[in-house]
């Protein structure tokens, strides 16, 4: 990786390109308070996160990102429409690969703008591929906002979309979730069991803990609903199943998406969303047709990006991380928004990354 | 110029590793006050006993100050990063046996796999506005656990000591600890989850990778091993 200094003055180059495109520049302290990030993230964090402390503070994460405080700075005294950037390092933890770096530099850029967010999501979008148009790189697109419609158009209870939704980001639990949901997995046995008996509270074994008695019969009356609720048809997962397989360049996923949410009305608002999102990127000169969408893409990303997804990477270059990665967060504005909340879309380049690619050039 | 062998030099611990390396042919004393941490090896040149904390044997074996260490396989999991390329395990000594579990009321009915936690962890925090506790000195391995499985909502709240009482204490909700009878779990009205253990430990003895070696130290290494029946 290239050296410091070099890394340092690239970033500024970058940061003064974003400035011009309007962007104000935003600083951030490297100590962030942990109980923030604890609670956006969970305890997932500290595996990526650095964790210090004093006594009097308690604990402080060394800044894994920019989005967060930027967006409490704006949500606290941020006038609207706001554009930001910022350039600096981040630090996370690499406790299993020590070929990744802990330490390195983001230089961002992020929208907040109620008004149009197909032109913002483009705007973003276009700048990132104006800064990066010297190096070969290729584009990855997604739509978190896709699989939230699709999950939400299930026709299923409550509770099991609000389940499906809250293990989006964890493909491994959603799965198992939707294959107990639609039948294709077989109730425990213990659950079984626990269901059967007439007063399941009646043990004998005394009650301890915060988690009260009328929660464990509130959560038995939510798995007797479970049980006696019909399945997902085989058809809805199916659909749902080809949802996440799409696998094209942006013009032929839009028309495969079409054709699902002909069976799949849920997600129709959100297609005409990534139409609105593929014409502004059209009319910014992009050329639409070399970008990738993945219907998976974004799902093992970090939780806050809940609409458009993008990643660049470099071409045949395994070895290095993205160069530049970026998506939309209006969740994330409402939970810090105490409250309030806008419509915010944001990336970052790495400029040491961005140095390799053009040392190699 | 000797290979260093660091053993827990407290209690049972020590105990049976004495007797394991002594069954072998390799008899290891403690030597000077009851006191002090000094010890002997006989049977063989050139090995020195080295008397350790069982919790700091992992960290010296990982810095290379001792070539051998004997400790449990929870303990190396835990404080050691990538910890297949600091150490390699040559035996496993058969006792020392315990399971690091998941462990909830028996008054949680409802809850019997990471699954029932997981969604349990969701209603409480919606309920009390903050994550389950788990209370655990396993942190790191907990937490691989509970990311590979997909439980969310929960937090790992530290605990050193007396981990069974922090649910009667209201300090936390769950815990996770090591067990071997599991008696003192249910002393405490707790259960274990039946998905099975995070980890089954014991006693194993383990070879450090970045320990330096000279040539004399390479010989009386392969005699000892040879000696342990665990030369290949």
């Amino acid at each position: 990786m290239p050296q410091k200094a070099l890394i340092r003055a690239r970033a500024a180059e970058l940061r003064a390109t974003f400035e011009a495109a309007g962007a104000t520049v935003a600083e951030t302290p490297l100590l962030q308070p942990a109980e923030v990030l604890l609670d956006l993230y969970g305890e997932d964090i500290r595996a990526r996160a650095y964790v210090t402390s004093d006594s009097l503070l308690g604990e402080q994460m060394l800044r894994p990102d920019f989005t967060v405080p930027v967006v409490q700075m704006h949500m606290q005294h941020g006038a609207e429409p706001a554009r930001y950037t910022y350039a600096g390092e981040v630090f996370r933890r690499q406790d299993a690969d020590t070929s990744r770096a802990n330490e390195y530099t983001q230089v961002g850029y992020e929208v907040f703008d109620r008004d149009n967010p197909a032109a913002a999501d483009a705007e973003v979008f276009g700048l990132i591929h104006v800064a990066l148009a010297d190096v070969d790189v290729r584009a990855s697109t997604g739509d978190i906002g896709l699989l939230m419609a699709a999950v939400q158009g299930l026709e299923t209870t409550d509770r099991r979309k609000e389940a499906l939704k809250r293990h989006i980001w964890r493909p491994r639990r959603f799965r198992a979730l939707l294959d107990r949901y639609s039948g294709r997995m077989t109730v425990p046995q213990s659950r079984q069991a626990l269901l059967d008996m007439d007063a399941p509270l009646q043990t004998g074994v005394p009650f301890i803990g915060l988690r009260s008695p009328d929660e464990i019969s509130e959560r038995i009356e939510a798995l007797r609903e479970d049980v006696n609720a019909a399945p997902i048809s085989s058809v809805q997962v199916e659909l749902l199943d080809a949802l996440l397989d799409v696998r094209e360049t942006l013009p032929f996923a839009l028309e495969r998406l079409r054709d699902i949410a002909v069976d799949m009305p849920a997600i129709t608002h959100a297609v005409f969303s990534l139409r609105e999102r593929i014409d502004a990127m059209d009319a910014k000169g992009i050329d639409v047709g070399a970008i990738e969408f993945e219907g998976s893409y974004g799902r093992t990303n970090m939780e806050y990006y809940d609409g458009f997804v993008f990643e660049f990477h470099a071409e045949g270059r395994a070895d290095l991380p993205a160069v530049a990665t970026g998506g939309r967060y209006d969740a994330l504005t409402r939970v810090l928004g105490g409250g309030n909340e806008i419509p915010a879309v944001g990336a970052v380049i790495r400029p040491e990354v961005l140095l390799a690619l053009e040392g190699q050039a | 110029m000797t290979i260093k062998l660091g053993v827990p030099s407290k209690g049972r611990l020590m105990e049976k590793t004495f007797d394991w390396f002594g069954a072998r042919g390799v008899s290891l004393t403690r030597t000077g006050s009851e006191r002090e941490y000094a010890g002997a090896v006989d049977g063989i040149d050139g090995v020195e006993l080295v008397l350790l904390s069982a919790g700091e044997i992992p960290r010296e074996l990982k810095a290379g100050r001792i070539h051998l260490g004997v400790t449990g396989t929870d303990l190396i999991q835990e404080k050691l990063g990538l910890w297949e390329q600091q150490v390699e395990p040559l035996a496993e000594l058969g006792f020392g046996r315990a399971d690091l579990i998941i462990a909830v009321p028996q008054c949680w009915v409802d809850v019997d796999l990471l699954e029932d936690l997981d969604a349990a962890a969701a209603a409480f925090r919606k309920a009390h506005g903050f994550r389950l506790r788990i209370a655990t000195k396993y942190h790191r391995l907990v937490r691989d656990y509970l990311r590979e499985n997909g439980v969310a909502d929960y937090q790992l709240v530290d605990s050193q000591g007396a981990t069974e009482g922090t649910v009667k204490n209201m300090t936390a909700e769950a815990i996770a600890d090591i067990t071997s009878t599991g008696e003192t779990l249910r002393a405490n009205h707790l259960k274990i989850l039946s998905d099975g253990p995070i980890l089954r430990s014991q006693a194993t003895l383990f070879r450090s990778r970045n320990a330096q070696m000279n040539q004399t130290e390479k010989a009386t290494l392969q005699e000892l091993l040879e000696a342990l029946d665990l030369d290949r």
